[in-house]
């Protein structure tokens, strides 16, 4: 994966299928201390014991079409690579926390991304989720969610090419203000 | 900076073209495989392009979707077109340009870019 946020979106695909109807992404930056926490958390069907100690395991997937399952060890990767680190929480009914942190100033240390694409093809594929999204930077931060979006646009789905667009750009903006105020 | 009121207003243009929208029959499905083999292979910017030029041409009667492992990984970042009442067309090996043409030539004009197809590529 070339960026992190590509991490996020597959990671995060598994919380969809896992038919959470709640789904947070929230990224935690320190420019001090050089860092970056990711967490994607969900009240999906969760994982029993078993499959939790297995699933960072590239050998073990619940797919059916292939016997290879490389999301979560990815991501895994990204993280320890920098010398951080990743765990995952997951409670059968109750939903999973996957956790990965950075040291963002480890040469190996893969860019964030687009972070908004992540957030609006989540959002616009998925509108039975709440998707939250929270950013937040050296103490600053801004969220949005699927939820207040759709009350707004009542029966305009999220997924209409003008409103995605629209988003993109909000989510860009907003993102661009955190990392401008404090140079 | 975009603001809640500019999101109204688009919502309010979406909403007028919605009723001028034909029936859901007439509606032709791009679905683009977006598991971890297709997102590594570069689906995010496929599925950006087709959205981006789906709206600037404003082709009213065309969704996108996100699929998961279609089981070529080989060939990702594939991209299925449906058109009502047609065989659905498989793309593979798609980029950013490929989408481009195939809205042009195929959801435009309905003609299929055969060399992009999964049926050329395994020839």
């Amino acid at each position: 994966m070339r960026e992190l946020s590509l991490n996020v979106l597959d990671v995060a695909q598994n919380s969809v299928t896992a038919g959470a109807t709640q789904l947070d992404i929230i990224l935690t930056q320190s420019t001090a201390q050089q860092t970056l926490t990711i967490e994607i958390k969900d009240n999906g069907c969760g994982m029993t014991k078993e499959q939790l100690a297995s699933v960072r395991d590239p050998f073990f997937t619940t797919r059916t079409t292939r016997k290879v399952g490389l999301g979560v060890p990815l991501f895994k990767m990204a993280a320890e690579m920098t010398g951080g680190d990743f765990d995952i929480d997951s409670a059968v009914g109750v939903g999973t926390t996957v956790r990965a942190f950075f040291h963002t100033d480890h040469v190996d240390f893969v860019p964030i991304g687009d972070m908004a694409s992540t957030v609006v093809s989540l959002m616009a594929m998925n509108p039975q989720v709440n998707v939250r999204y929270r950013r937040a930077i050296d103490g600053k931060d801004f969220s949005v969610e699927s939820e207040t979006l759709a009350a707004i646009l009542g029966d305009v789905p999220l997924n209409e090419p003008s409103i995605m667009r629209w988003l993109t750009e909000y989510i860009n903006e907003n993102t661009n203000e955190l990392t401008e105020v404090q140079t | 900076m975009k603001t809640i009121e500019e999101l109204m207003a688009l919502r309010d243009a979406a909403k007028a073209k919605m009723t001028t929208r034909d029936d859901s029959s007439a509606v032709t499905r791009v679905v683009v495989g977006m598991a971890t083999c297709g997102i590594a292979a570069g689906a995010r910017p496929v599925m950006n392009r087709f959205t981006e030029e789906i709206e600037k041409r404003g082709l009213t009667n065309v969704t996108v979707a996100q699929t998961g492992c279609i089981g070529m990984c080989q060939y990702e970042p594939i991209v299925e077109v449906t058109e009502p009442g047609k065989e659905k067309v498989t793309y593979v090996l798609m980029n950013p340009e490929k989408a481009t043409k195939v809205v042009v030539d195929h959801l435009v004009n309905g003609n299929p870019v055969v060399e992009y197809t999964v049926g050329a590529i395994k020839k």
